[in-house]
């Protein structure tokens, strides 16, 4: 492969080390009382998280920018899906319509 | 000719190494195809998962009592503990892809191992909570006659609907874990009998892509289903 | 750049058809070439049993009272014909057969990417046709192919959980030759063979590959979900939740909208390769075609709300839906000039594959026309779920995808067998089967015009002039299909021997002796050419 390398050990125990840092956190802020910031939260965390294990451990820094592309257009696609089908569910009020 | 034509993966063979398929020119070729290859099915897999993420966003904004309800009805130790095996097993598994490159055969076999049993120990602990909502009346369809209590004030229709995004996002995942169990599986009865060399060894590296891939896709679902509205009240 | 080939007799050549025998080396093959005709067999049979209802519900339909059926068996008619002609015909029909055959060869690479992959792909439409053809010798299934809900999840008793089965069965088949080919054409591409020296049939396979992938996991899942609610008797659709059934509408269409171009884009491949062959012109405007493949492959994935005009999805989604429903005419419509360009001052000439060509162009445009129509959110709510849509799709999926597919075959058939078809049989076959086409489905516009609906058994009595000329036009379009079938099969034995070329086109496919060795070439193409290289001398000028 191409790559320009690999993560080394010690890179893979640190960022092991995080993401049960970022485990921790979000179990322990789950009992704290942030209103609707909770889900926030819990949802920025869960991204950081993800953001580790497909940078380090599944290498996409190390990667070459096509497969990056694949992984962008996975979620594009995915944005594209809910955001139209919230565009028809929230705005069906607006024209008297029944919503479920 | 003809025993290259009886026998085409021989022809040019011998210009490329063995490990190298005939299709492709080089190791270089085939390892990066490869990878490409299951990263594209990864994308199939964010939109496979995806209209279940589609539907859920939609019905918890439209039923949040009773989706904050039904996730109080979860348990959240469970939960975390579920997340932090599989954090494990990602790290373990991340540190096998290494092994195999370096082609340290008993390393590679032991993480393997490790990351199956972390796996199994995962299934586990979710087979348990499913036999718990069955004890608890809680299962959409076939056995739902919730205790007034396990409503938490919340519509039963709603908790039910709640619950439905529950058994299938996590039924869908522990499939995917299954799968996955089994891939390694294989892998590390190939790595014990010395079938993985670092000339083939993106095939444990395609093995890891998926089982970070099923990581991920849990490390959104436990904020999802068993933190909606947080555990303070 | 061109390999000496010489003209030796098929027999004592070694090829892909004769390098190995048995039925072992065939149905555990992995070379992409005889994977190509293992699916080229399967496809073939699901046309004819969804031709077969087809041909059912025309009979039916010549007595305005029914002349032939109880109304739930024509129920179940059009259902399965809707569901094996898209699921099992259409969308793998030019990727499985022709692009499995031809985008290896037309790169310069010795097979695909992962050729075991490719032979599991075909297990698994097979699998995926098993369960279907269950459901059909069971009983058969009478939602319509788009199985909404509640109707398919609580009120019908028919087999939609095997049908359903099926169809995300098949969807991984789709999946898997998706990858296949993306991986392919982006890593192993011969020397020198860049994109934009790349055939414009394999744009239009990359495009088609995009879409397989990115939209036939939303339509697994969709089968997953009414399935369980089946089994369940309740799930997320099931408004006695609070469920909404237009969401399963949503993730259905998610899928089938942008499925309905991945049966017309490796359509328009093959015309851009007849057109560009059969005028000897290189093509007017490569890169507007090619780039146009990848526009539609896009924007097919933003117009799905145009099959839920009235279904109560909000109006302001419909108007998003609809203006983006006429942006996805233009890529198409820039193809069309763009052969129609190729063809000006071509030197022209009618063989069977440019005939049906050329009935693509003129048939795919009154498809596509009509379907502005439809996605003018007012007339729609007209039109919607009248014959104007069969119509509609009729002309663009038959007029328009199986006449490239036969056109494909026709013209690839010598590379493919080895041998030549009747020439002058094929040339009838194309007029019989056009003028059959026309004869059935035109008819068909003024019908939904004038208000027939769709998957109705019976209609008032008025309509019938119409419906007896369209199924008599449908039997006549079943004669044109049949004839090719014959000939064709009876030139792998009978027919002339081919020769490496025998058109004279232009692409690496046609520079290896027919049929091709199992690797495809005697040595590794280096391509050192822009592609389409025909001559200005090649033409006769008029």
């Amino acid at each position: 492969m191409s790559a320009p390398g690999s993560p080394s050990v010690r890179t893979y125990v640190l960022v092991f080390v995080a993401l049960l840092i970022l485990a921790a956190a979000t179990t322990a802020i789950a009992y704290v009382d942030l209103g609707p910031f909770n889900t926030v939260v819990a949802l920025a965390i869960a991204s950081i998280k993800a953001s580790l294990v497909g940078l380090f451990f599944m290498h996409l820094l190390y990667t070459r920018g096509l497969t990056r592309i694949v992984v962008l257009a996975g979620f594009f696609w995915l944005a594209l899906m809910v955001s139209f089908t919230l565009a028809d569910v929230f705005t069906r009020h607006w024209v008297g319509l029944p919503s479920p | 000719m003809s025993d290259a034509a009886a026998n085409p993966g021989l022809t040019h063979a011998g210009a490329r190494g063995a490990a190298v398929h005939h299709q492709f020119e080089d190791l270089e070729q085939q390892h990066d195809a490869s990878s490409f290859g299951m990263w594209i099915f990864l994308a199939t897999e964010m939109l496979f998962f995806g209209g279940l993420f589609t539907a859920y966003i939609i019905y918890r904004g439209l039923y949040y009592p009773g989706f904050a309800a039904g996730s109080h009805g979860l348990d959240a130790p469970f939960g975390a503990a579920m997340t932090f095996i599989l954090l494990i097993s990602s790290f373990t598994m991340a540190m096998s892809v290494h092994a195999a490159r370096e082609g340290k055969r008993g390393m590679l076999v032991a993480l393997l191992l490790l990351t199956i049993v972390l796996g199994a120990a995962f299934l586990g602990i979710k087979f348990t909570e499913y036999g718990q909502k069955w004890r608890e009346h809680m299962v959409p369809g076939l056995n739902f006659h919730p205790a007034a209590e396990d409503l938490r004030g919340a519509p039963a229709t709603s908790v039910e609907l709640f619950l439905c995004f529950y058994f299938f996002m996590t039924g869908l995942h522990a499939l995917h874990m299954i799968i996955g169990i089994g891939l390694l599986s294989v892998m590390a009865i190939l790595a014990w009998r010395g079938k993985i060399k670092p000339e083939n060894y993106d095939r444990i590296e395609v093995s890891g892509l998926y089982w970070h891939f099923v990581d991920i896709i849990w490390i959104f679902l436990f904020p999802l289903l068993y933190l909606i509205g947080g555990r303070y009240k | 750049m061109s390999t000496a080939v010489a003209e030796v007799p098929v027999e004592s050549r070694v090829h892909y058809l004769n390098a190995s025998y048995g039925i072992k080396s065939w149905l555990l093959t992995t070379d992409h070439k005889r994977i190509a005709l293992l699916y080229l067999a399967s496809i073939t049979v699901m046309f004819f049993i969804g031709g077969a209802a087809a041909v059912m519900m025309r009979l039916h339909l010549i007595e305005p009272a029914g002349a032939l059926l109880e109304p739930e068996t024509y129920n179940k008619l059009f259902t399965m014909h809707g569901v094996v002609m898209v699921f099992f015909f259409l969308i793998p029909s030019i990727p499985a057969t022709l692009g499995n055959f031809l985008v290896p060869m037309m790169i310069g690479a010795r097979d695909l990417a992962f050729p075991r992959l490719n032979l599991l792909s075909w297990y698994v439409y097979m699998t995926g046709a098993a369960f279907t053809l269950y459901a059909l010798i069971s009983g058969g299934v009478d939602t319509g192919w788009t199985f909404y809900t509640p109707l398919s999840t609580h009120y019908v008793t028919t087999h939609v959980i095997a049908t359903a089965l099926g169809v995300f069965i098949t969807g991984f088949s789709s999946i898997l030759t998706g990858l296949n080919f993306i991986v392919t054409i982006h890593k192993m591409r011969a020397p020198g063979m860049t994109w934009k020296r790349m055939p414009l049939f394999l744009w239009a396979m990359y495009a088609t590959s995009v879409i397989f992938v990115l939209g036939t996991p939303v339509i697994a899942v969709s089968m997953i979900l009414i399935g369980a609610e089946r089994l369940l008797h309740v799930g997320i659709f099931d408004p006695a939740l609070g469920g909404d059934p237009v969401l399963f509408q949503h993730l259905f269409w998610f899928y089938s909208h942008p499925a309905v171009y991945i049966m017309i884009l490796p359509g328009m491949g093959v015309v851009s390769e007849l057109v560009t062959c059969f005028s000897k012109k290189k093509p007017f405007g490569y890169l507007f075609i090619a780039y146009s493949s990848l526009a539609i492959a896009l924007i097919s994935f933003f117009v799905w709300g145009h099959h839920m005009f009235v279904s109560s999805q909000s109006v302001y989604a419909g108007f998003i839906f609809s203006a983006l429903s006429f942006a996805v005419a233009i890529p198409s419509a820039i193809k069309v000039f763009n052969w129609t360009a190729t063809l000006y001052q071509g030197s022209i000439s009618y063989d069977a594959p440019m005939l049906y060509a050329l009935g693509f162009i003129g048939l795919f445009t009154m498809g596509g026309l009509t379907g502005l129509f439809l996605a003018t959110l007012a007339t729609d709510v007209h039109l919607h779920d009248t014959y104007f849509v069969i119509a509609h799709f009729h002309y663009i999926m038959v007029g328009g995808a199986v006449m490239a597919y036969m056109g494909g075959l026709h013209f690839w058939w010598p590379k493919i067998t080895g041998r030549l078809y009747h020439d002058a049989w094929a040339r009838v076959a194309a007029f019989i089967i056009f003028i059959g086409f026309n004869l059935t489905f035109f008819p068909q516009y003024m019908l939904g015009y004038l208000g027939m609906p769709r998957r109705y058994a019976v209609y008032p009595a008025e309509f019938q002039v119409l419906n007896v000329m369209s199924s008599a036009g449908a039997s006549i379009l079943g004669v044109g299909y049949l004839i090719p079938f014959i000939y064709l099969l009876w030139s792998i034995r009978y027919g002339p021997i081919a020769g490496p070329n025998p058109w004279g086109a232009k692409g690496l496919e046609w520079e290896t002796p027919s049929p091709p060795p199992t690797d495809n070439f005697e040595e590794p193409p280096i391509v050192a050419e822009e592609p389409y290289g025909y001559a200005e001398q090649e033409r006769a000028h008029v």
